[in-house]
């Protein structure tokens, strides 16, 4: 029993196995992309507008060329390649000419010696501005008197979804305006990365990102070259959240390193982080929602705009995910949904953990809490009366075909205990106290307030898109005893990726000694790591790479040692009907490898009514929110939040509970802090002084609750966790503190000034018309702008 | 200009550009990447290290105020395979994700438990204020303490 026991193999699937990067990362040995280092490495550096529009008269370089430690000095006249990339459109330029569309775009581009060099020199380059009147108010945007940011006008998308009859009446209607900030990902790892010019005329590209073949892809046709020239190796990320779906250094870093044939790092700093990527949209939403006088739901009415500011980036995609859940986990039989992402001339908004879901969750959730008082029945009861299971049909006419354990959350988030009443302010430890050692009331203004949210959204790309994960794995023999390599192209952003795959190799091949592989572009593609899709992706692209070495692997033992009957894995042997036959060591005089690649199941495209099987499947979370408030001071403390995670099946408990904790901390920073302050289209709080993220002090505990019900018909049952936890907390720690106030608290985040009823709620003339568009799809789709992601195909 | 220092026990010296950061030094001309960089305005405590046995933000000293003085980083915790019990609580406890705030916590939490073996919660976090983590929502860094407190009053270090 014992030595059984010794022998198992551990860390396999459903375990909290250790992290398979944890040791260099606790060492402080991991290499992230601003630790990256070379011999001769020079250090670039950008100039970013300075104006959210304006007209680039001239540029002069001379001074900056000139200067000392200065290797070059790029503008756009030295791309040598196509001047545009995009994610989902060529719509963005490497360096501005003629015109910039937002505060932060960048203009040149130089390398130096040293970073402070670099630095001195760009403050040589002198360029001359004509201000334009800028576009920053996304519903001035629509105004068809205002500014025209792209030839198509200020429209990027506009996504209409009709469902059953949209004037069908109904006994009792709600209506309210909502709004969300410009939230920004904040991860603590700069973005970086370093370019080695190659003698092949080619280059290699260390980067932290979030996937490397879809950067290649934009990257190539840049530099002038074939993408086989441009190889992509993953450097540490720390964090993502969305952050690095779109490129930052890597163009620029590959230009300067061709020109000057050094090595060339660029590592921003904070402040540049946050010019130079994409952040979470603002939003402005508008919802009538109609139910029978019994509390069932017969209409939801919504209008959406989300600001996508001066570039495409994955705006047409975020609102399509937006649109598609705005009326929440909920049976809806009509609806009449529009939403728009435009154009303006503040900063690129794209993707951020949760991807237009946290915006509407907080919609539709104040919508809920409404309509319960209006029918005088509990919130709670409402939700669960008209939650969405399996069967169920969405306002895209989608049918929920896999697991939808809606019912289940709920009850979990519902029935935990509340926390003790707090002991009297006396008594009490000041730092317990809504703002800490800084509350300097006497108690008197104490509220407690308890908020409830439950949300929705999908795994993996939607609306027709094949984002297929590859994966080699190698099983060879060792000192030690067999060992599994894996690789894959998947970008590992910290919330456990690659000790997944490790997990799921181990289990499939009974093997405990797994390394990985570096994520490369030697592989063929793995997919972004976004949208909570690696687990599955990879999973399954790994699942089935091991399944092909497994039968190898029996082969060998059928006709190489004999054995009959059923066979199977475990433990580091193959076993015959369950009793041991042959070490696996045994049978790997050559190793055995094996590429394969997953896809998950077809969707389709909205069709002109909305309507279609657009989304994978759906994750679903529910939280409930204790917060105690200051009512004078309008300071906010939560105090528990109870986080009811829908997984499928847990790969790694463990880190479960970290999606689920951090994820809640990424919302509460939304619910009560976060937002990027534009003053005219410039970012007023570009640094950690001015822009607060939650600190140890501002979590409360998170209890998490993992539910799993698998889903069908995908590899162990899994749904990924990266966003449940994001994209209903801001929804209910804004429904608590609403709780202890009585107050409306339609924007998020809430500010003190809203708490004490200094700052009236956020209001809106009307419903924006909706704007004149030839169909569902992105408009560049309709002015011939290339393609970005969305070509990416298979190569083998 | 030229500094010398006493980096994790050994002498060195660097040749920085006057305006330079300790932090900047110890990564980029002293091989000690460890210490992280992800605000460079002592708003994070990524870059935390000891300075003559005190923690300081290394971005917010200079690197001349180091001169002839003894630095401790990250890099001084583990032998080769052997972690420090405060990095091994870390791993255990599931407190690292991304792992880039890790190197600037678990210098700041060695400080705290050898300071005091026996830390409440709320000393816990009043201690921890300024790391920020952006991955893990503190919680698991909080058990992680616990752990490391437990083997530091059961004699690991
Ligand atoms: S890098 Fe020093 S405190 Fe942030
Ligand atoms: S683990 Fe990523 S910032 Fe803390």
């Amino acid at each position: 029993m014992s030595t059984q026991l010794r022998e198992r193999v551990r860390g396999v699937v459903g375990e909290s196995a250790p992290r398979i990067d944890g040791v260099p990362k606790v060492k402080g040995t991991f290499a992230y992309g601003s630790d990256l280092w070379h011999e001769r490495m020079l250090w670039g550096a950008t100039l970013r507008s300075p104006h959210p529009h304006a007209r680039i008269r001239r540029i002069e370089v001379g001074d900056a060329v000139a200067a000392p430690g200065v290797h070059a000095v790029l503008t756009a006249d030295d791309v040598p390649g196509k001047k545009l990339y995009g994610l989902e459109f060529a719509d963005t330029p490497v360096l501005a000419w003629d015109r910039v569309l937002y505060a932060g775009q960048p203009v040149a581009i130089v390398a130096a010696e040293t970073p402070e060099l670099a630095r001195r020199a760009v403050a040589r380059i002198v360029v001359e501005y004509e201000v334009l009147p800028a576009v920053t108010d996304m519903e001035r945007a629509l105004d068809p008197a205002a500014p025209k940011l792209h030839e198509w006008g200020n429209v990027l998308r506009h996504v209409r979804i009709e469902h059953g009859d949209p004037d069908a009446e109904a006994e009792v209607w709600v209506e309210g305006y909502y709004e969300t900030a410009m939230q920004d990902q904040a991860p603590l790892g700069p973005e970086a990365g370093l370019a080695i010019p190659a003698e092949d005329g080619g280059v290699d590209l260390i980067v932290s990102t979030q996937w490397l073949h879809v950067d290649r892809q934009q990257i190539a046709p840049c530099l002038g070259l074939p993408e086989e020239k441009v190889r992509l190796t993953l450097a540490g990320v720390g964090g993502a959240f969305g952050s690095r779906e779109d490129l930052h250094m890597q163009i620029h870093a590959c230009l300067l390193a061709l020109y000057t044939n050094r090595p060339v790092k660029m590592s921003y700093d904070r402040r540049e982080s946050f010019l130079a990527h994409v952040h979470r949209h603002p939003s402005r939403i508008w919802m009538r929602t109609g139910a029978s006088r019994e509390g069932k739901l017969v209409n939801v009415r919504a209008r959406l705009l989300i600001d996508g500011g001066a570039f495409a980036s994955s705006s047409p995609a975020v609102i399509g995910n937006a649109t598609t859940f705005a009326a929440g986990p909920y049976e809806v039989p009509n609806a009449l949904i529009e939403g728009t992402a435009v154009y303006t001339n503040n900063p690129p908004c794209g993707a951020m953990r949760g991807f237009g879901a946290p915006q509407v969750c907080f919609a539709h959730e104040a919508q809920m809490d409404r309509l319960a008082r209006e029918l005088g029945i509990d919130p709670i009861e409402l939700r669960l009366m008209n939650a969405v299971h399996t069967g169920s049909v969405l306002p895209t006419g989608q049918v929920v075909r896999g697991s939808a354990p809606v019912r289940e959350v709920i009850e979990l988030a519902r029935s935990a205990s509340l926390p003790p009443e707090p002991e009297p302010p006396p008594m009490r430890h000041p730092m317990t106290l809504p703002g800490g050692a800084g509350n300097v009331g006497r108690g008197e203004g104490l509220r407690r307030g308890v908020g409830f949210a439950v949300g929705y959204k999908n795994i993996a790309y939607s609306e027709g898109f094949d984002d297929f994960h590859q994966a080699r794995v190698t099983l060879a023999a060792g000192p030690g005893g067999p060992v599994v390599e894996v690789h894959s192209a998947g970008v590992e952003c910290g919330q456990g990726f690659s000790t997944v795959l490790a997990q799921v190799a181990r289990t499939e091949l009974g093997v405990d000694r797994v390394t990985l592989h570096a994520a490369d572009t030697q592989l063929d593609s793995a997919g972004s790591t976004s949208a909570s899709r690696q687990t599955l992706m990879g999973g399954g692209a790994v699942q089935l790479a091991c399944a092909a070495v497994r039968q190898e692997l029996f082969d060998r033992a059928r006709s190489r040692v004999g054995v009959t009957g059923a066979l199977s894995l475990a433990d580091g042997w193959v076993l015959a009907e369950g009793v041991r036959a042959v070490e696996i060591a045994d049978l790997l005089e050559t190793p055995i490898t094996a590429t394969r690649t997953f896809h998950h199941r077809r969707t389709t495209p909205l069709d002109e009514r909305g309507q279609g099987d657009v989304h994978v499947m759906f994750a679903f979370a529910a939280q409930r929110a204790v917060v105690e408030v200051d009512v004078e001071l309008g300071l906010v403390r939560v105090v528990q939040v109870v986080s009811a995670i829908d997984a499928g099946r847990a790969i790694n408990p463990q880190a479960v509970e970290g999606q689920s904790e951090g994820g809640t901390a990424q919302g509460l920073g939304l619910a009560v802090m976060e937002e990027l302050q534009l003053r005219d289209g410039v970012i007023a709080n570009a640094s950690f002084t001015d822009y607060l993220i939650p600190t140890i002090l501002d979590m409360p505990p998170v209890r998490t609750e993992i539910v799993e019900v698998p889903e069908p018909d995908v590899p162990f049952g899994a749904k990924g966790v990266g966003e449940h936890a994001t994209i209903v907390s801001t929804a209910a720690i804004v429904a608590a503190i609403r709780d202890a106030t009585g107050r409306e608290l339609n924007r998020a985040p809430v500010r003190p000034d809203d708490v004490v009823g200094l700052r009236l709620p956020a209001s809106s003339a009307s419903w924006p018309p909706a704007p004149d568009v030839p169909g569902q799809e992105p408009l560049p789709a309709y002015h011939g702008v290339a393609r970005g992601q969305s070509a990416l195909t298979q190569s083998s | 200009m030229l500094i010398r220092l006493r980096v994790n026990g050994e002498w060195r010296e660097a040749d920085v550009w006057p305006g330079s950061s300790l932090l900047f030094a110890l990564r980029e001309e002293l091989g000690l990447p460890g210490s992280k960089n992800a605000c460079e305005q002592g708003e994070c405590g990524s870059c935390t290290v000891w300075l003559d046995g005190e923690l300081v933000c290394s971005c917010l000293v200079l690197a001349a105020q180091a001169h002839e003085r003894t630095v401790r980083t990250v890099e001084s915790l583990s032998e080769g395979d052997r972690l420090h019990p405060v990095q091994e609580a870390f791993l255990e406890a599931g407190a690292v994700q991304c792992g880039f705030c890790t190197p600037g916590l678990v210098v700041a939490v060695t400080d705290l438990l050898e300071r005091d073996p026996s830390p409440d919660e709320l000393a816990v976090r009043e201690a921890l204020a300024g790391n920020l983590c952006r991955c893990t929502g503190y919680a698991k860094i909080v058990d992680a303490v616990g752990l490391a407190a437990e083997r530091r009053r059961e004699g690991a270090w």
